[in-house]
């Protein structure tokens, strides 16, 4: 009986508290996790967001193309008029 | 059943209850945390399909600025020599002399005359225009300074004199194309 008794000691004392203890720090753990996990989200979202803007790309490299193109015609022309410095 | 059974038996139960509550509530963050994942993995999958024909893109516009430097700049040297040339850049942009031209590695050996004492300062005034173009935002001197009220009379002011008080009695400037009301001649070689 006095066994009996120093387990149930055991059990209330010892065993519980540890395993509150461990579990909480498991479940604080997890809990952690989830506000950083959404600024994740939060912050791809805004960079997908951001990326919008890339077909833009498609008309620079369209005008860049024709800008250097009639660059290069007048600086053709100019090859033409103006005079070579030797 | 004696009393010490009847202890065992609530701290077994208070230990079951504690680990339910405890798992329930992890397994619920776990939850929360895996939603979180599939949202930034969508947003992931985003940034990934908008941003795959970027480097292409890219890397024509560059291949497309560069041929336009490399013509710009040969052009450059061509017409004005690689002295002038690094005068006049020196003269529009104090301090980009000293950086050379990316095809003449000897650019940066050449110490750039003062062309800006020499030429007119109409010449460069209309040339330093060009810093209020984009690829010229970050020139040493800032964006050009305009003077709105007085540009007109400093420019006019390095003409002859006749050129300020008498416009009306000069003569105008040729008209030249194929539209102009007098046509010339086209210039021909001595030796023909």
């Amino acid at each position: 009986m006095t066994l009996w008794w120093i387990g149930d000691v055991l059990l209330l004392v010892a065993v519980l508290p540890v395993v509150v203890y461990l579990l909480k720090g498991v479940l604080d753990a997890a809990r952690g996790i989830v506000p950083s996990v959404r600024r994740i989200a939060a912050a791809a979202d805004a960079g997908s967001r951001d990326l919008d803007a890339v077909p833009l790309l498609l008309t620079t490299q369209d005008q860049v193309r024709q800008t250097v193109e009639v660059v290069a015609n007048y600086g053709g022309s100019l090859d033409v008029i103006v005079d070579d410095a030797e | 059943m004696p009393a010490a059974g009847v202890v065992m038996i609530v701290a077994v139960v208070l230990i079951v209850l504690a680990l339910v509550y405890y798992l329930v509530s992890t397994i619920v963050a776990l939850r929360q945390i895996t939603a979180g994942l599939d949202e930034a993995i969508e947003g992931v999958k985003g940034i990934i399909e908008k941003s795959a024909p970027v480097e292409g893109v890219v890397k024509d516009i560059n291949g497309n600025l560069d041929a336009g430097v490399d013509l710009l700049e040969g052009l450059l040297v061509k017409k004005a020599g690689l002295t002038d040339a690094m005068g006049l850049i020196e003269g529009l942009y104090p301090g980009a002399a000293a950086d050379g031209l990316r095809n003449f590695p000897d650019s940066k050996e050449v110490k750039p005359p003062r062309i800006s004492e020499v030429y007119t300062k109409g010449t460069l005034t209309l040339a330093r225009l060009g810093r209020e173009a984009p690829i010229a935002a970050a020139s040493p001197n800032g964006p050009v300074l305009r003077n709105v009220e007085g540009g007109s009379l400093d420019a006019r002011e390095l003409y002859p004199e006749i050129r300020q008080k008498r416009p009306e009695r000069m003569p105008r400037s040729p008209v030249i194309g194929t539209d102009s009301p007098v046509q010339y001649e086209p210039a021909t070689k001595e030796d023909e």
